[in-house]
């Protein structure tokens, strides 16, 4: 994934500063309970959510199935549309893939809607590389371009930032990248918006290369989805003479039926409305409207090592609405940069190590950023069990080693818990030298550095018991 | 190996012997409404509303006074017509530049001008959605996104469906599709929601009676 996140600090760590942000935690607090109020409404309004739900899961589970059956159709279908297919193995080869088709136009600027997977491969910093500058195009990845931030939520990824914060990074920095923000602009969202719109509206009317994601494939006609709410999406996708989606093979769905179950759930999962203001489909080119060359790059970049995981495969039904992250305690007080990833909160702590693996420091720790309470697992419109995949891949990091004293101290406890005289003894003396007992556990590590030991009693309770119930 | 065989190869080695996953069983609804086309209409005119679209109801004869009466409440000087637009539908618009679309028309062109009247493909009661195929009397994708006020006429009720479902079967994949519920909006800060980031700030939907 993106080099921004090199040298991330594991999420224990990460968290405990970002619940020292007061002005952090009241946005997110804020953000993320309106949001879960009128998601439950907006689901309320379908008596068969349960069964758009299950029908969301099947289709999605027999699609990875079947999925080299599926992207070939899907290969075949966009090019017939006249559409052009590209393979990446990685982010490195989408990147490359991408650049080399950029300067195949001769442009030195993109403009781009939302992506999370070319957040994932750090597609902007790689163009950047190779002199092509790419512009951020929707509202709040606008104002985390400008403010040399990082997104902290799949859906609306400025949460973290209150209105006076936006107002001061366009004040500040909307004159570096194009027209400027008047000096006098308030921290009003519909000022904040005009601002954008006149900012933006610069770099849509002349772009000639477009860069997407897409929420869908459709196999078998080759159409892809956007979802979206502001029309930045319309813009990067019909005025450019060149589109580039970026597309996660697992995004690809059988039919064009299966659109309707999740034209039904995913906006009223993710922005708790009936519907998103616009969707557009677009199936290869149309003579006369819209780009003239499409181009579609299918991004692996780890998702076959999620696929080949049987329990951990369900994260692939992901349709990215973010819900789970809205319910989410351990969300909700350490914010999304906590996660070291593109994709934060429940859905991030249990695709991320999938995608990169458990073997750096934070892909270990995020499994273990979660309380387990299945909020998480109730709203997903997809079914996805997140306690479950946290679970084993708890279970897969302990195996490799991960956390040694944690694992010291069960096997410890086991012991004493066999052996009651080993037990009350051991009570005792804990009691006994409750001055001496320091008030973290004692080792290295992410684990015990963010816990507190809870006070021992001034007797056990097996004494206590004896005294007063005997 | 390229790397579209080496994918491929993978997938096939993750699912190997994995449990077969069935087509999926679709009992979920075919529609929410009961099946009274007028209730159908309210509801439609409710959600889209409920949007922020405005919305008003007329019968062909008065459609050309209603188009004049939306165009000069905006004060707008110029309005952009799709090919095979009816022409009755501007009958009564006057000291108004009709702009055709034409291919090429380029962004700045179409930036300049006030208003664009459409039709549409359909429209969704339960998602209060109107969707755009660049049909006839529709045009390309772009005149309905960059000038700032869109009058977008619904013929009742033979493009009025309930719900989503009945919607996909009527569609065209092949087309290039705009789904539009309600003006161009963000919540993206604070989850304050704010009309018109980059789309039409100002959506004005004609539900046409005969």
């Amino acid at each position: 994934m993106s080099g921004t996140f090199i040298g991330m600090p594991a999420f224990p760590r990460a968290a405990r500063a970002a619940v020292h942000d007061a002005t952090l935690r009241g946005n997110l607090r804020h953000a993320t309970h309106t949001i879960r109020g009128k998601r439950a409404q907006a689901v309320a309004e379908l008596a068969d959510w349960q069964q758009l739900r299950d029908a969301g899961k099947q289709i999605k589970d027999h699609t990875l199935r079947h999925l080299d059956r599926y992207l070939e159709q899907l290969e075949r279908s966009v090019t017939a549309a006249g559409g052009t297919v590209h393979w990446a193995a990685d982010a490195e080869e989408a990147n490359r893939i991408v650049a080399g088709l950029v300067k195949a136009t001769g442009e030195s600027e993109v403009v781009k809607v939302k992506s999370m997977a070319t957040q994932e491969t750090g597609l902007n910093e790689a163009l950047a590389a190779e002199g092509i500058h790419a512009y951020e195009t929707d509202l709040a990845e606008l104002i985390v371009q400008l403010g040399d931030d990082r997104p902290s939520h799949i859906l609306v990824p400025a949460i973290h930032r209150n209105r006076a914060e936006i107002r001061d990074i366009f004040r500040e920095r909307m004159g570096r990248w194009g027209r400027a923000a008047p000096q006098d602009l308030t921290d009003e969202p519909a000022d904040l918006a005009e601002a954008a719109r006149l900012h933006l509206r610069e770099k849509f009317l002349r772009a000639k290369v477009g860069i997407s994601g897409a929420n869908f494939m459709v196999a078998e006609t080759g159409t892809l989805v956007v979802f979206e709410s502001e029309g930045n999406g319309r813009m990067c996708l019909t005025l450019p003479e060149t589109l580039i989606s970026v597309v996660g093979i697992e995004k690809t769905i059988p039919t064009w039926r299966d659109l309707e179950v999740f034209l039904q759930t995913l906006p009223r999962s993710s922005t708790a409305e009936r519907m998103n203001p616009y969707t557009s489909t677009w199936t290869g080119t149309t003579d006369g409207d819209g780009p003239r060359s499409f181009h579609l790059v299918l991004l692996d970049n780890g998702r076959t090592d999620a696929l080949a995981d049987d329990v951990g495969r369900q994260a692939l039904r992901c349709i990215r609405c973010s819900a789970c992250l809205n319910v989410c305690p351990v969300y909700e007080r350490a914010g999304g940069h906590a996660y070291g990833s593109v994709y934060p909160g429940p859905i991030g702590a249990i695709l991320t190590p999938q995608l990169r693996g458990t073997t750096s420091e934070i892909d270990a720790s995020l499994p273990y950023a979660s309380s387990l309470c299945g909020a998480c697992y109730e709203v997903c419109p997809v079914a996805i069990d997140i306690p479950e995949v946290l679970v084993h891949l708890r279970e897969k990091v302990a195996s490799q080693g991960g956390h040694l004293w944690e694992k010291a101290a069960m096997k410890a406890a086991a012991l004493a818990m066999d052996h009651p005289a080993a037990m009350a003894a051991g009570e005792r003396i804990a009691s006994r030298t409750r001055a001496l007992h320091p008030k973290r556990p004692p080792g290295a590590g992410a684990w015990t550095d963010s816990r507190d030991l809870p006070d021992l009693p001034a007797e056990p309770f097996r004494d206590w018991w004896k005294k007063n119930r005997t | 190996m390229s790397s579209r065989d080496r994918i491929l190869a993978r997938v096939r080695a993750a699912v190997d012997g994995a449990p077969a996953a069935p087509a999926p069983t679709r009992s979920y609804l075919n529609s929410h409404t009961p099946g009274d086309p007028a209730a159908v209409l309210d509801l439609l005119h409710h959600n889209l509303a409920d949007y922020r679209a405005r919305v008003h109801r007329t019968a062909a004869a008065c459609l050309a006074p209603l188009v004049a009466q939306l165009l000069a409440a905006r004060n707008a000087r110029s309005v952009l017509v799709p090919a095979g637009l009816p022409d009755t539908w501007l009958a009564d618009t006057h000291r108004v530049r009709v702009v055709e679309d034409t291919e090429g028309a380029t962004a700045a062109q179409l930036d300049a001008v006030d208003s664009v009247i459409t039709g549409c493909a359909l429209a969704i009661a339960e998602t209060g959605t109107i969707v755009l195929d660049a049909g006839t009397a529709q045009g390309r994708r772009r005149i309905t996104l960059v000038p700032d006020h869109h009058i977008c006429v619904v013929r009742v009720p033979d493009q009025v469906v309930a719900s989503v479902p009945q919607a996909m079967g009527r569609l065209d994949p092949g087309r290039p599709l705009t789904w539009i519920s309600g003006p161009s909006a963000t919540s993206d800060i604070e989850l304050d929601r704010v009309e018109g980031v980059h789309g039409p700030r100002t959506l004005d939907v004609v539900l046409l009676s005969p």
